[in-house]
């Protein structure tokens, strides 16, 4: 793509964005493009690991639900306000994915999308099982919004308006991207798809593959659980089906569709699937049906998603979803 | 002690039942190499089929069994053909992926025609009867019989039949059996087949015991793949040997310790093996 | 000046079947040595074993007067050894310069903090990293392919391109494993000339190679596996003289290439 037009196109879609709060005020819409916004992270960190470093991570709903319950405890239990929870709970979901990375990154391929897979399980039924600490399937309730933030000339920035809280999910959302983006530019991006590429040939140069493989599922399960922060102070509420596996399912099917292994990609699957089955009122399980369906055929025909194919098109990158060997 | 042994036998249905399911996955698995992850929804629509069947037409109970197992292996053969089949040489964890999808179809179509509710299984072999002191009905020992009696005849399929010899061969070297005339599309159909008849067997016997409902396959799937990634993904002795272990391992564990974690023992017993031995206790060993 | 790799009593079993048998030699700092046998003499599985792709069953590796058995491939690659192999192993889906400017990564400093605020020390990485990439994709000579994708380029040209994957690590010890194969006649003096360019930057060579021709013209010394032990050892007219080694290679229809 033309670099300059490129950067045209970026511009437009970000002044589109941060007018859209001043035109659109239904709060139906509102609230799904901040539901998009909030997923759209969620997608953008499972990216990561999946569509970067090729490893097929179905606990990431599990990173989510951590980091959005470490935040409700939080503030709920320890009363801290938003601004100090939410790095705090991201950098404990993060900490639960390098635990559970330490085991699980042994294994590859299927095994390790099983083996993450009922990690995902066991993280559920505890949360579902410890009412002493989760409220079990009660669910935790009255979880606060961000706190205002003041500012220096006086009157302070308040949260308590939808449009303010789009804004905010907006801000975190471009933060998601501009420090992924910074990470898979750098060499230590190069060094994930070295792994996604060609395990066996990154450890004979050097790269070691658990070390890697291990700091790519690390910050992926940060920021899920950054997501899950925004979900819990936006929705207010919680309940364990949200770390439930069909979190990650919903999860991989935003960032498949959208197009793995590109930045925009994700983003772009899930405002697809969050917005139109939502648009049209399509019931719940004709929705189900409808992804499974699309998944897929996706994954026959187009295996690197709508972004992906398009970039194809273009004869740009002529590559296949390559994962690695197993 | 007599709580002991009533929990024994309860293992010992339950093992029978997550082998059964377990035996369609590890031979599926091991002549294709792909991680079915469909094949409990497969098995939830068998248990529906034949609820169908028993309800709306008074089929015979071992009747609808038979008709189940021919619905699903059918639709195995159909699945494996416009599913898997496009997906032969990518690698594996795109069919995965695909089975993935499959499972939601499965499951909504399954919302869609039954609805989400709870739904009883009407059984004959309900009564229970005492052995030993330890009461059990019918209706589980039923499950251990036609368990034992399904594995022995899929044992002697696979060693004493032609047909059972293309599956193994295709198994052990595809480019082989190709070169003296094995056509691996009949295999794989044959044994996507088998497989899934397999699961409906399960399903159909285990269906009165519990309750039917769209997610009942969810549970047995995840454990049915713990059984696999125990005894050795390919290996049918490794399903039989882990499904019985993981049957015993959760009546025993949820008897004495808790039956609210009982859940956990399958997928704590699956992170242990995956990390120390991924290849199972019948796999083969790396480095 | 000494031996830089030096292995003892070396085995490797596999179930029943042992594919090295009490491997013991030396490898001369400099030098180029050849390992040839017949197919299935275990020849690889000494390199799999050197780099600590496989764990030996017994025996050990030293290198440059450290003991490296047991060591992981990307730690024998950080120590120093480099490898390619045998079924060509590239990063498909990556430009030629990309596949060696990650190759680089093991000589960087940098980490994720770096990456994150571009520090002074990702820059300069990274500019290593590019500069020594651009430096070995001359010494290659693959200049004119350096934004093509490793999948599209020539057999021979991936060949050189796995060759450079593994210099530019910075080895000192650079084990190839049949570097030639499929190459045409032509391409096989290319790729000698190539080797031996390698050897004069100091980095010591173990071949692997079925081709007797550059087997005789360039080793400095040949040893002669079969079913896994050591059956020769010595200068090529020595080991092409012997009647053990002339033995082992009859029966399975040998011919010189």
């Amino acid at each position: 793509m033309n670099r300059i037009a490129g950067k045209w196109i970026i511009l437009a879609i970000l002044v589109i964005a941060v007018i859209i709060p001043l035109v659109v005020t239904n709060k139906y819409y509102m609230n799904i493009l901040i539901m998009s916004g909030i997923w759209s992270i969620v997608a953008l960190s499972l990216n990561l690991i999946l569509g970067y470093t090729g490893q097929v991570n179905l606990a990431h709903g599990a990173f989510f639900g951590i980091g959005a319950y470490a935040s409700a405890l939080l503030m709920l239990k320890l009363k801290l306000g938003f601004w100090l929870a939410l790095p705090f709970a991201a950098a404990i979901a993060g900490f639960f994915g390098f635990l559970i990375g330490l085991p699980a990154l042994r294994t590859r391929g299927s095994y390790f999308a099983i083996g993450t897979l009922c990690f995902n399980i066991i993280v559920t039924l505890i949360v579902d099982r410890w009412e002493g600490l989760t409220e079990g399937a009660r669910g935790l309730l009255g979880i606060p919004g961000p706190g205002p933030i003041p500012l220096p000339w006086g009157g302070e920035i308040s949260f308590k308006t939808m449009a303010a809280q789009y804004y905010l999910v907006l801000c975190f959302l471009l933060l998601t991207i501009f420090v992924l983006r910074r990470i898979i530019q750098s060499l230590v991006g190069r060094t994930f798809r070295a792994i996604r590429g060609n395990e066996e040939l990154a450890e004979a140069v050097g790269i070691s593959a658990m070390k890697t493989k291990l700091l790519s599922f690390t910050i992926s399960c940060f920021f899920a659980g950054v997501g899950g922060v925004l979900y819990a102070s936006y929705i207010g509420f919680l309940s364990p089906e949200l770390t439930d596996y069909h979190v990650s399912f919903d999860a991989l099917i935003y960032v498949m569709i959208g197009g793995v292994g590109t930045i925009v990609g994700p983003i772009i699957g899930t405002l697809l699937i969050v917005t139109i089955p939502e648009m049209l009122h399509i019931a719940a399980e004709f929705r189900l049906l409808l992804y499974g369906l699309i998944l897929i055929v996706m994954i026959i025909y187009l295996p690197r998603g709508i972004v992906g194919w398009i970039k194809g098109l273009k004869g740009k990158r002529r590559q296949e979803v390559v994962w690695e060997k197993s | 002690m007599v709580l002991f042994f009533q929990q024994m036998v309860n293992g010992i249905m339950l093992g029978a039942a997550y082998s059964l399911v377990a035996l369609g996955l590890t031979l599926i698995y091991g002549i294709l190499h792909i991680p079915n992850f469909a094949h409990g929804h497969k098995y939830m629509w068998a248990a529906f089929t034949s609820l169908f069947l028993v309800v709306n037409f008074h089929t015979n109970y071992w009747v609808s069994l038979v008709i189940a197992m021919a619905v699903l292996g059918l639709a195995g053969v159909g699945v494996e053909r416009l599913v898997y089949r496009p997906l032969r040489n990518v690698p594996h964890i795109n069919s995965f992926i695909a089975a993935i999808g499959l499972l939601l179809v499965l499951e909504s179509l399954s919302l869609i025609f039954w609805g989400a509710d709870f739904r009883r299984f009407p059984s004959l072999y309900d009564k229970p009867i005492h052995i030993f002191g330890v009461a059990i009905t019918l209706q589980r020992l039923l499950v251990i019989v036609a368990a034992a009696l399904f594995i022995i005849l899929l044992q002697l399929f696979i060693k004493r039949t032609w047909l059972g010899a293309t599956i193994e061969a295709v198994a052990q070297n595809p480019e082989g059996a190709q070169l003296v005339g094995i056509s691996i599309d009949r295999v794989s159909s044959l044994t996507f087949g088998i497989g899934t008849a397999l699961a409906a067997a399960a399903a159909t016997l285990i269906a009165p015991i519990f309750l039917v409902y769209p997610t009942m396959g969810s549970m047995p799937n995840l454990k049915a793949f713990v059984v696999i990634i125990i005894g050795g993904m390919g290996s049918i002795p490794g399903a039989v040997i882990g499904g019985f272990m993981l049957g015993l391992m959760e009546a025993l564990g949820g008897g004495y310790i808790s039956t609210d974690y009982k859940d956990l023992f399958a997928f704590g017993a699956l992170v242990t093996f995956l990390t120390l031995r991924p290849t199972g206790l019948f796999g083969k060993g790396v480095r | 000046m000494g031996e830089i790799l030096k292995v003892h009593g070396l085995t490797r079993h596999f179930g029943g079947l042992a594919a090295v048998m009490d491997l013991s030699f030396g490898v001369q700092s400099g030098e180029i040595l050849s390992l040839i046998g017949p197919n299935g003499a275990g020849k690889t599985t000494v390199f799999n074993l050197i780099t600590g792709t496989l764990l030996p069953t017994q025996g050990e590796v030293v290198f440059q007067d450290h003991k490296i058995t047991g060591l992981r491939p990307y730690e024998t690659t950080s120590l120093g050894i480099a490898r390619t192999f045998q079924t060509t192993s590239l990063f498909y889906d990556e430009t030629v310069l990309d596949n060696l400017i990650v190759s680089y990564h093991c000589r960087t400093r940098m980490g994720l903090w770096d990456a994150l605020f571009q520090t002074g020390r990702s820059r300069e990485d990274e500019r290593r990293c590019c500069q020594k990439a651009e430096e070995i994709l001359k010494f290659i000579g693959l200049s004119e392919r350096a934004s093509e994708f490793a999948r599209n380029i020539p057999q021979e040209s991936q060949k050189r391109l796995a060759l450079g994957v593994a210099l530019v690590t910075e080895p000192k010890l650079l084990l190839l494993d049949e570097p030639t194969g499929g190459l045409t006649e032509e391409e096989n003096i290319g790729m000698m000339g190539l080797i031996q360019k390698v050897r004069t930057r100091g980095i010591t060579v173990l071949l692997i190679e079925h081709k007797m021709k550059i087997v005789m013209n360039i080793s400095d010394r040949i040893i002669v596996l079969n079913y896994g032990q050591k059956i020769a050892e010595g200068s090529p007219q020595e080991v092409g003289g012997n009647s053990a080694v002339i033995e082992a290679y009859l029966g399975v229809g040998y011919g010189k290439n």
